[in-house]
């Protein structure tokens, strides 16, 4: 069976990202699935182990202080060179900011066409999208070159098939054009033990009803009572109630947990963008008339501060 | 500063947007056609820098006729000129396409810093910064939540999902921001009255050395085979909460299995 290339996301903290599992299983649809791992010294023998886990045959490792202290540019470089060598069936990337840049670059080096956002992908390549805020399923392929395609988190359910990888290292070289911006300081911000927001299974929202940057710990209490990441509309952002990464919607992040719960938050068709392939949704808002309802599988009307109380309580008392 | 800002007219993403059934493209025809909301923070920016270092503010579009609307609005809020690549062979184009013909323009106008938000509303694509600096072998600062010019030094601050990077870079380079950089100003009447006099031009593909099988439904490297509308998601259960609404809400988890 042909090889798919399927470039791995993963944290410093947590190891490999669940897109990546996702992507692994959708790549044993095209063909073998072959894990690439772009990242400093020592970046692949932690993840081998998972990786292996989910199917990956082989591993290959471009590991270079290069490739960490500068932004996308010798990934993409390391990656056109993997594959004119192997010419594999397909690419799959993770959509999500690095990955749809690394993808951009290797589209351009190759003259390939590309996929973002992909949510299925068939034996023959072609995929599927879900597009203009969720209102829109597109069915398209790439007609130049190889299946280049990004695949947005929580599409598929990953699922394990053991596999040995062997892995190979791959030599870095990279240009002066490869290392023309440079990483000069990571920062971690708050996030603590939560999952990420496009992976978790559960995500909480807050809107403008929660109404104060201190209120969103009722927010927080409920996402962390069902092990789920906390997120924020548009306008509760740009009140400086939570930060702009946790923004759910257009010009956001776009999630698809299991479990979706809007708390005060209208719906407005910025913020259904981001969430409205969610499987089940929730909605707890003041206004019985907010659009939020016209999606919500079930919807509380009332107010928050004292839904949202009596929520968590109930929930503890049922453990 | 030699600044050019890439504006892209969209459908406005408020209201609903469909395709085309003909060519599967966008349906511009039936929307009400407006400047791409990021786009406003890289000329916001633009604009910020050209005030405090000096310089030239030009917008760059590629798009139909009707995108001198939004390159009009986008004058009005202060740049000093236009360039619209125009032509009948665009329709269609996919984005390594875009980016080839967007690359051209680019390297007639000599920019310092190529300016653009970093995802478009229609396509939340994400990829063209990075395609056009590869394309000119310069560098590419992408996802900027804060901008910092020091002389010929350019550095960004990155959001990511943990945190932040601290990313810089000589010019030229491409930068893409997100709607957290700045707040865009509102053009004043005199800007929308000035706008009406800055100039336009107006490129064909046959000046940016760009044969038209390379660009359109001719030259795309990727098709839409088809698309259909998702049924719209139905309301479920609404309860209006007489004190039990937590408790009405855990029930409803539960039998969903999420407690």
């Amino acid at each position: 069976m042909s090889e798919v290339l399927v470039v791995v996301e993963a944290t410093r903290e947590f190891g490999v990202k669940k897109v990546t599992l996702e992507m692994l299983t959708l790549a044993r649809g095209l063909g073998t699935p072959s894990a690439v791992v772009l990242g400093g010294p020592g970046a692949a023998e932690a993840l081998s182990a998972k990786l292996g886990e989910y199917g990956a045959a082989k591993i290959y490792a471009a590991e270079s202080a290069e490739i960490d202290g500068h932004l996308v540019s010798p990934k993409a470089t390391v990656l056109a060179e993997l594959v004119t060598r192997v010419q594999p069936a397909a690419v799959l990337l993770a959509s999500a900011q690095e990955g749809k840049e690394i993808a951009a670059r290797l589209a351009v080096k190759l003259d390939n066409g590309i996929l973002t956002d992909v949510v299925g992908l068939d034996a023959d390549g072609t995929a599927t999208q879900v597009v203009f805020a969720g209102s829109t399923i597109v069915k398209s392929k790439v007609t130049r070159g190889l299946p280049l395609v990004t695949v947005r988190p929580n599409s598929i359910t990953p699922e394990p098939a053991a596999a040995t990888p062997a892995v190979e290292q791959l030599t870095v070289s990279v240009s002066a054009a490869d290392k023309l911006a440079r990483v000069v300081n990571r920062v971690a911000e708050q996030k603590g033990s939560r999952p990420e927001l496009t992976e978790a299974s559960v995500v909480v929202s807050g809107g403008r009803g929660v109404g104060t940057a201190d209120n969103f710990k009722l927010v927080e209490e409920l996402a962390d009572l069902l092990g789920g990441a906390v997120g924020a509309s548009r306008a509760a952002v740009d009140s400086g109630y939570y930060p702009h990464q946790f923004q759910v919607g257009q010009t956001g992040k776009t999630v698809s947990p299991q479990l979706y719960i809007a708390l005060g938050i209208s719906g407005a068709i910025q913020h259904r963008a981001g969430m409205q392939t969610s499987k089940t949704i929730v909605a707890v808002n003041k206004d019985g008339e907010a659009p939020i309802f016209e999606l919500a599988d079930f919807g509380v009307v009332g107010d928050l501060f004292k839904v949202v109380p009596q929520t968590a309580e109930e929930i503890r008392k049922r453990r | 500063m030699n600044i050019v800002v890439l504006v892209k007219q969209v459908p406005d993403s408020g209201a609903d947007r469909n395709l085309r059934t003909d060519d599967n493209t966008v349906d511009r025809g039936s929307a009400n056609n407006v400047i791409n909301e990021m786009d406003e923070y890289a000329i916001e920016e633009a604009l910020k820098i050209k005030e405090a270092h000096g310089g030239e503010v030009t917008i760059l579009t590629m798009g139909p006729d009707q995108a001198t609307e939004s390159i009009r609005k986008a004058l009005s809020m202060g740049p000093d000129k236009a360039v619209h690549v125009l032509d009948d062979a665009l329709a269609g184009s996919c984005a390594v396409a875009t980016s080839k013909v967007l690359s051209a323009a680019l390297g007639q106008l000599n920019a310092d810093l190529v300016l653009c938000g970093a995802e478009s509303t229609d396509g939340r694509v994400q990829v063209l910064p990075h395609m056009i600096a590869e394309r000119l072998g310069i560098a590419a600062l992408t996802g900027a939540r804060k901008l910092t010019v020091d002389g010929g030094t350019l550095t960004i601050e990155r959001q990511t999902e943990e945190g932040y990077e601290v990313v810089t870079a000589e010019t030229p380079a491409v930068v893409s921001v997100w709607d957290t950089i700045n707040e865009p100003r509102y053009p004043s009447f005199k800007g929308i009255m000035a706008a009406k006099k800055k100039p336009v031009q107006t490129l064909p593909l046959v000046d940016l050395g760009v044969a038209p099988a390379e660009v359109g439904h001719a030259g795309a490297t990727s098709a839409v085979l088809e698309h259909s509308k998702r049924p719209p998601r139905s309301s479920g259960t609404k309860v209006t909460d007489e004190g039990a609404g937590g408790t009405q809400l855990v029930e409803f988890l539960a039998t969903e299995k999420f407690v």
